[in-house]
This record gives structure tokens, C-alpha cells and sequence, in this order.
């Protein structure tokens, strides 16, 4: 068996058809041929036959697959567009595919644990950081591939889609995974910039999430743009500390991943995260708001493993602890406004 | 049950030596010198941008350092026309700077860099002689065998006696066949742990005990200082690596040399720890300059389209195991005061003289001390196992190509940035091998849990004021630290149950037995010693820091947990 030849045009491969990966796919298919992956062969059949994937269009010139050997063979560079709930699992199925040649790059914000067989973040309740997964490195403790890319920031695919201006960044150790992507996603529209530290925009883009539930929980309680200006502010503090004990960098959290996406998604009434907030506010409980959602709020995930992990550090992180104590152990999201006035911040900028 | 090692002596597997690549590269050693010399010129002419000035800058940096260094730092070996040298260096660039054409004095400016990286060139090239390397090699086995019978079967016509060989003091242990069959296919770089100057020695017995052919080695200049060993060293295929020079000049050159040897097909030593391990701890940051040359041939290999066996290198880790390291405690005084910043040391130590390192060498073999060796798992230059056919085999079993890691749109690419990446990643896999091969000896148990155990009892302190405390607050109840030494064995044991450590034998002793052992055998020859018994039985330590340092071995494995 002899690697692939890629003698013949250049095709890119979008894992992942949600709203985020058409939306990619589509700007990737201005400038190459792409071909998507999706797992249910209805879904493939309505994109080959009627361009629209799950009834968003989707560029004519665009081909479905639902074969991972076929997308695996045919393209050198990948996109994961994957919710993180079902990272892990397609990671795995396409690890057999992959090979070194392969450039991943993934917009997938969430975070994995890497547990023992048998062991759940129930059994285990303290984390340390080798227990806690980036995607990156989901991709690379599953896969042989090692040029490895993630693309973070303020990109809501309502607004890509409708092809308003907009920025990403585009991280990875390796600076051809960041030339690639430039070259291919960069448009009048759209620019590209890159970032050395991918730890640490896959960690701000995650951080955010617990923050955008308390922006949420804010407007919910029907305060207004100081209250959102003072989370903003300390939500960013508490994420450059927790960003840092993951293992990121400061300097990634002020960037467009960091402070760029926590901007808008807290002003965004479409973020489910954001969403999750208002309704709590609104004194609705956590399972009845699950229960009416399709797909599981990155945040609360996030507010878990963070909160364990917090177990095994001397760190504090005020908002994720109270946020947690509102999740999932009941505490009135009015008292945990209260504790978070009180609580003694003295110094406004305690990490430059 | 004992463990089985290696007690014959391998057939050679090249038993001609007119096949050894060594020795073909010193046949053709003056080609090969100008060959790198040029290729280092190239290599630095592309990081100076091919820009006069930036090359002008370089080459005065590189003048100011030297000539700093001949007056600060000469050895004995610096050769005696130094001072001349750089002297016409510094009127050739003065010379050049009155020229009044830019492409004339680029020109000029590139000729001094030629000369420079041939002068380097020329002082990295090993020396290497078949006839002094079979001398060698015999002195070692037969005197050291000599001494070995005459110290553990009484009479003085023993030394004549055959009874114990070399093999039953160092045990050799692991992947022994796989290297053989490997360094016959293609190019073994060879990776140990570095805690004693003895290693190179050992290793190069080691290899020829082996049956390969001899490795070209990088070695301290300051080693070529003391006579015996500049004789061993360019006996067993050393070239020269001056830690002194930190130029850019020298270090390219040197890179371009243990590159081009690479791809040449010679079989390579690294100690990746650059140095000695000043902490006693298994190395974990490696020295990558070296290494990033075993990718770079590989690379180049594909690139030439060498995409045959032969053409492939092998990374295969070494830890060196012992009760004792003879400079402990100068290795350690030295790690306490760098206060973790690489600093400029003296090498003044125990080895800094032939007469002690005989003496040493008598002490060694006339005591029984045991050291082991082993050997690990072979890799392909991004840190995957090889089967022992070479190929590359994924962590889900699949064959992979190396070359698939330096393509991108079908085909190999040059790209220093991504290859630095390959280096780090190839470093952190080295490190995770040298932990799974490390074998743990019950010297190292002791000292680690006693070590531990005072640090316990002291929980406020740190790491300084733990080594300065006073003897009456060192000793440790005999059935308590015979408690937690089986504590610390039985943790040790499940990790080898996952293949994450090695142990000795000896470890499967009874309990009482491997601390009796372990005490007997930890740091036996220091005047003072890091573990006694009291006159009550206790424990107690003669000396903290060299406790420290062989407790040291141990650490990285998330045994400390155990004490908390």
C-alpha cells in the first residue's frame, strides 16, 4: 500500500454538516471542491440530489459522502465541524482512514475527558489535567495524524451564512496548518488570522460558554449593560486564570477567540449557552430546560469539568463555582449574584 | 525467578570491518570534511538571508566569542594555532569591510565563513582507527574481566580465571535482537540516559558485545582532555562536540556532521540529556539539537527518494542502570547551585584525572556493584514502534509510512518549523521509553522512600532547608520504612503490571531482603554514605543531598503520591 498521489485537483473535506459546517463548507467551496461527510444517508441524499443539507443550502458544486474511507482518501486536509457530544465517537470511526499525511483542522468547541475504562466524571469528581481533552488533543491521542489545526472566534453561522463580515483564527503548532487554512478560507469577507497557541484558543473558546450562561442569567434577571460590562471584564479575568492552569497562554484569551467570541456570544439571544442562562434566570429548572432543548448546551459540560478540575488545584474561579452551585446544586441565582458582589476581587487586573 | 539477560557474545553482523560504515566514513574522511563544511556554509549563508551585512554580523559575533573563549576557557586540547587563526580572521573581515563593491565583499565575507566551518568541520571529525578500536575493545573486555575474577575468586592466580565475565556485572537486558536486526537494515541512532562519564564507555562495550558495528558518538571535548579517555574516545568512533562554542557558525556545523554521518548509514550515539544528569532524575527535557538531525536525514532520505529500508533511522532509547554513581556528589552539589538556570560549570570531578578513573575502575570491578542496561523498543524518527522488519506500526496496530509525516500535497516537503515540532514530539516520546525500560533496583527504593519520608515528616519546608537539616531530625523507624518500602513496591509493581517501569530481579525478594540489598548497594563507595543503619537499626542518612540524588531516580512516576 503506497500513500495517496494527489496528482488530480485538490478537494477539501468537511466532516460534519450542522449549521457551522455548511456554513464552512460553503466558503470553502468558493475557492475548491469540497466534499462533506454526514453519517445518515438521507442527509447525503438530499445533499446530492437537492443541494440543501438538512434545508440549508449548500453550494451546487459541493458532494456527499457518508463513507469516511471515501472522504479520507480523496482529501489531504479535513475540517471537523462536530458537535463535541460526538467528537470522540467520529474521531474514532475515521481514525482507521487517517494517515500522517492528513492536515485536521477542527471548529469544535468543547472539551472530552480521558478516563479509565469504568470511570465517569460521577465516580471520579476531582480531575487533573491529563483526565481533560482538548479536541486537538482527542485527535491526537485517537489518530495518527499530528498537523492538527483548530479555527475559534466570533463566527455565529447565521451571520456566515448570510455573508456579513466576519474573522476567525485559525491555531495550530505547525505554521503550514495555518497557511493552509488562510489560503483557503480567507475571502473579502472573511479574514483569517493565525495563532501559534492552540491550547489556548480551544480552552478560550470553551471558557466562554460558562461565561455566555451568565450573561444570560443577567439579562434574564433583567439587569442591564453595567452588569454585562462587569461580567464581561471578570469573566475575562477568570478565564486567562483558567486558561493558564490548562495549559494556554494569556496572550490567546485577548485575542478573537478569546475576548473577540465572549463578546458576541454574550449579546447573542441565539447562543443556546446564553439561552440556558435567561431561562434559569427566568426560574425555570435545568431539566425542563434540557428537556425542551435538541442538543445539550456546550456550558454546562464545561461548568462541570472545570469545577472539578478546580478540585485539584488551589485555583478559584468564582463565577464557574457559583454557576455550578446554581446548576446542580439549587443554589437561587439571585443569592449567587449576591456572593459574586461581595466576593473580595480587590485588584481589577491581577495577570499582565 | 531471575531474570534472564545476555550472557554470550553476539556474532558480529558484519564480520568484516572493511564493511563497517564507520570505517568507510573515516576512509573517506577528508571528503566527507569538506562536504560538510560546504554544507554548513550553505546552511548558514540561508539564514543570513544571503545579506552581506547580517553574515558580517554573525561572523564578528562569532570572532568576539572565540577570541573571548581562548582567553577565558583554554583546554589543553585547543589546538596551538588558535590565536593565529582568528587573528587572520579578524584582518580578513577588517580587509573586507574597506571594499567598496557589495558583491566583493560578499564574496570575501563567504570566504572566511568557508574557512571557519572547514576549520570546524575538521575538529569535529572523529579519528577513528580500526586497529586502535580492536585494541580497545580488547583491553576493556580482558582487563575488566581480569579484575572481575580476581576480586570475586580468592587468589591471586585467579586473575587468570575465566569463571566470571564482564556480562555477569553489567546485565544487558530488552530489545537486543530487535537492534541487531534493525542496524543490518538500515540507521540506528541510539538514545541512553546519561548519569556517569563511565556511560560512554559502557555503551561502547555494550555495542560490541552486541555484535554491531561501532557507533559514531558525540562527545564532551572536555573528555579528549584526559588522555585515556581522548584515546578510547577516538578508538570508538567519537567525533567532538565543544560545549564551549555556542556560535551559530559551530553549531550548524556540528548538526550538518551528525546529519550527513546519519544519512551516510553510520549508526549514531546521542546522550539526549546533553549532559550528565545533574539531579539524578531520568532525563526529562531533552537537549533537541542533536536529535533534530536524525530527522532531518530522515527527511532528506525520503527527498532523495531513498524510500527503501536502508534508507530508514532508527531511534532506539538506553537507560543505563546503577546503585552508584560515582560523581553523585559533584552532580548534585552542582544541580543545588544552578538554581535551574544552565550556568557555566567546571569540570573538575572525580573524572578529571587517568589516575582516578583507575582507581575508580579497580573500586568498581573489585566490589560488586551490578549495573544494568536496556534496551528499548526501536522507533521511527516521529517516536512509532518499528516491527522488526523497520516498518512503522500505529498504536491500533496499522502499518503507516514515516514519509506520509513530511509530505503535503503528495509529496516530501522541506519545513523547519514543522520538523522542530517532530523534535519536541520526538523528545517527549523518548523520555515517556526511557521511564517504561527504566529498571528499578532496590537502591533506588530505599533512597526513595527514605528520601520521602523525611520529607513528610517536614512538610513545611523546602527542598534547601530539607537538605540542611540537622542529623538528630534524619532518622526513620526500621519497621515504619519497612512498611512504606512495601508500599512503594507494590505501587511499583502495578505500574510494571501496565508496562510503565522496569525492575531488577532482585526486587522479587523478600521485602527485608531488597532493603538489606538496597542499603548495602546505594551509593556504596561514597566516603559518605546516602543510607545507614543506627546503632538502634534505624535508619538514618550520612548525607542529605546525596539521598536527594538517588531518590531522584524514581521521581516522575507519581510514586510521591503515596506520601501525602
Amino acid at each position: 500500500m503506497d500513500s495517496k498521489n494527489s496528482s488530480n485537483e485538490k478537494v477539501i473535506g468537511v466532516v460534519g454538516v450542522g449549521s457551522f459546517g455548511t456554513a464552512i463548507a460553503n466558503m470553502l467551496a468558493e475557492k475548491n471542491k469540497v466534499i462533506v461527510y454526514a453519517r445518515k444517508p438521507e442527509v447525503v441524499n438530499e445533499i446530492n440530489s437537492t443541494n440543501t443539507a438538512q434545508g440549508k443550502n449548500l453550494n451546487p458544486t459541493i458532494l456527499a459522502t457518508n463513507e469516511p474511507k471515501d472522504i479520507c482518501d480523496r482529501c489531504d486536509i479535513l475540517f471537523f465541524m462536530i458537535p463535541s457530544s460526538g467528537f470522540l465517537e467520529v474521531v474514532k470511526t475515521f481514525a482507521p482512514f487517517l494517515f500522517p499525511y492528513h492536515l485536521i483542522i477542527h471548529g469544535t468547541k468543547g472539551l472530552s475527558l480521558n478516563l479509565k475504562p469504568g470511570e465517569t466524571l460521577d465516580t471520579v469528581k476531582r480531575l487533573n489535567r491529563n483526565q481533560i481533552l482538548t479536541m486537538s488533543e482527542v485527535i491526537l491521542q485517537e489518530t495518527v495524524a499530528v498537523r492538527v489545526g483548530c479555527l475559534a472566534g466570533p463566527n455565529l453561522s447565521k451571520e456566515l451564512i448570510q455573508g456579513q463580515p466576519a474573522a476567525t483564527v485559525i491555531a495550530s503548532k505547525y505554521n503550514e496548518v495555518i497557511l493552509e487554512g488562510q489560503r483557503l478560507l480567507r475571502s473579502e469577507k472573511f479574514q483569517v488570522y493565525g495563532n501559534s497557541d492552540i491550547i489556548g484558543v480551544e480552552l478560550s473558546g470553551v471558557l466562554k460558554n460558562i461565561i455566555a450562561i451568565a450573561a444570560g442569567a443577567l439579562a434574564g434577571l433583567g439587569l442591564g449593560e453595567n452588569a454585562k460590562g462587569l461580567l464581561i471584564s471578570r469573566g475575562m479575568v477568570e478565564m486567562v486564570h483558567l486558561s493558564n492552569a490548562l495549559g494556554g497562554s494569556v496572550k490567546s484569551v485577548f485575542g478573537l477567540a478569546g475576548i473577540g467570541d465572549l463578546v458576541t456570544t454574550c449579546n447573542s439571544v441565539d447562543s443556546r449557552n446564553y439561552t440556558v442562562g435567561y431561562r434559569l434566570a427566568k426560574g425555570e429548572s435545568l431539566e425542563e430546560i434540557l428537556a425542551s432543548m435538541d442538543e445539550v448546551a456546550e456550558g454546562i459540560n464545561t461548568v462541570r469539568i472545570i469545577k472539578a478540575f478546580l478540585e485539584t488545584t488551589g485555583l478559584r474561579a468564582p463565577i464557574t463555582e457559583n454557576l455550578y452551585k446554581v446548576l446542580f446544586e439549587d443554589l437561587e441565582i439571585e443569592e449567587a449574584l449576591q456572593f459574586l458582589m461581595k466576593y473580595p476581587f480587590s485588584v481589577d487586573v491581577d495577570f499582565v | 525467578m531471575e531474570e534472564k539477560y545476555i550472557k554470550h557474545r553476539y556474532e558480529p553482523i558484519l564480520p568484516s570491518k572493511e564493511e563497517w560504515p564507520v570505517v568507510k566514513l573515516a576512509r573517506e574522511r577528508k571528503e566527507f570534511v569538506k562536504k560538510v563544511a560546504d554544507l554548513a556554509e550553505n546552511r548558514i549563508l540561508k539564514q543570513t538571508g544571503n545579506n552581506p551585512e547580517i553574515l558580517k554580523e554573525e561572523l564578528e559575533t562569532t570572532l568576539y566569542r572565540e577570541k573571548l573563549r581562548i582567553k577565558q576557557n583554554p583546554w589543553v586540547v585547543d589546538p596551538d594555532d588558535e590565536g593565529e587563526f582568528w587573528g587572520e580572521v579578524k584582518s580578513s573581515l577588517l580587509h573586507i569591510s574597506s571594499e567598496e563593491k557589495k558583491t566583493s565583499r560578499f564574496e570575501g565575507y563567504k570566504a572566511v565563513l568557508n574557512k571557519i566551518t572547514n576549520r570546524y568541520a575538521e575538529e569535529i571529525a572523529s579519528n577513528f582507527k580500526a586497529t586502535h578500536y580492536k585494541f580497545t575493545r580488547s583491553v576493556v573486555t580482558y582487563g575488566f574481566s581480569r579484575l572481575l575474577n580476581a576480586a570475586r575468586v580468592k587468589g591471586i592466580k585467579s586473575i587468570f580465571s575465566n569463571q566470571y565475565t564482564l556480562q555477569d556485572k553489567i546485565q544487558i537486558t530488552g530489545e537486543t535482537d530487535q537492534i541487531r536486526d534493525l542496524a543490518t537494515k538500515g540507521t540506528i541512532v541510539m538514545v541512553p540516559t546519561h548519569f556517569s562519564n563511565l556511560d560512554s564507555i559502557l555503551i561502547g562495550w555494550i555495542i560490541s558485545v552486541l555484535g554491531l558495528p561501532p557507533f559514531i558518538y558525540g562527545a564532551g571535548l572536555n573528555l579528549f582532555n584526559i588522555s585515556i579517555f581522548a584515546y578510547f574516545m577516538n578508538a570508538l568512533g567519537a567525533y567532538k562536540v565543544d560545549r564551549r562554542k555556542k556560535n551559530l557558525m559551530y553549531l550548524e556545523t556540528l548538526k550538518t556532521y551528525s546529519k550527513e554521518a546519519i544519512q551516510f548509514g553510520c549508526h549514531s550515539l546521542f546522550f539526549p540529556g546533553g549532559t550528565r544528569s545533574r539531579s539524578g532524575t531520568i532525563e526529562s527535557r531533552l537537549k533537541l539539537g542533536l536529535l533534530s538531525t536524525a530527522i532531518e536525514a530522515q527527511r532528506a532520505n525520503y527527498q532523495a527518494g531513498n524510500n527503501e529500508i536502508s534508507g530508514k533511522i532508527f531511534i532506539v532509547p538506553v537507560t543505563i542502570n546503577y546503585h552508584f554513581v560515582l560523581e553523585a556528589p559533584s552532580l548534585i552539589r552542582d544541580h543545588l547551585s544552578s538554581t535551574g538556570q544552565e550556568r557555566y560549570y567546571k569540570e573538575n570531578d572525580e573524572f578529571s584525572t587517568s589516575y582516578k578513573i583507575s582507581k575508580f575502575l579497580v573500586k568498581f570491578f573489585t566490589k560488586g556493584s551490578d549495573i544494568s542496561v536496556s534496551i528499548g523498543k526501536a522507533m521511527d524518527v516521529l517516536g512509532n514502534y518499528v516491527d522488526q522488519d523497520g516498518r512503522t506500526i500505529d498504536k491500533n496496530g496499522r502499518q503507516i509510512h514515516t514519509r506520509d509525516y513530511f509530505m503535503s500535497d503528495g509529496v516530501v516537503t522541506v519545513d523547519q518549523q514543522r520538523e522542530e515540532e517532530y523534535t519536541n514530539m520526538l523528545g517527549k516520546r523518548i523520555v515517556e521509553e526511557f521511564h517504561k525500560i527504566n529498571r528499578v533496583f532496590s537502591s533506588h527504593l530505599v533512597s526513595f522512600t527514605a528520601f520521602e519520608m523525611i520529607k513528610r515528616k517536614n512538610q513545611k519546608l523546602d527542598l534547601f532547608e530539607l537538605l540542611r537539616l540537622p542529623e538528630e531530625d534524619l532518622i526513620i523507624s526500621y519497621e515504619e520504612f519497612k512498611q512504606e518500602c512495601q508500599n512503594v513496591l507494590n505501587a511499583i509493581f502495578e505500574l510494571k503490571s501496565q508496562n510503565l517501569i522496569k525492575t531488577a530481579p532482585h526486587m522479587n525478594r523478600d521485602i527485608e531482603e531488597i532493603i538489606s540489598h538496597g542499603m548495602d548497594n546505594v551509593g556504596m563507595y561514597h566516603a559518605k554514605r546516602p543510607l545507614v543503619k543506627d546503632s538502634l537499626g534505624n535508619i538514618t542518612t550520612q548525607d542529605m543531598s546525596l539521598l536527594y540524588f538517588y531518590h531522584n531516580r524514581l521521581t516522575g512516576y507519581g510514586l510521591e503520591k503515596l506520601f501525602k
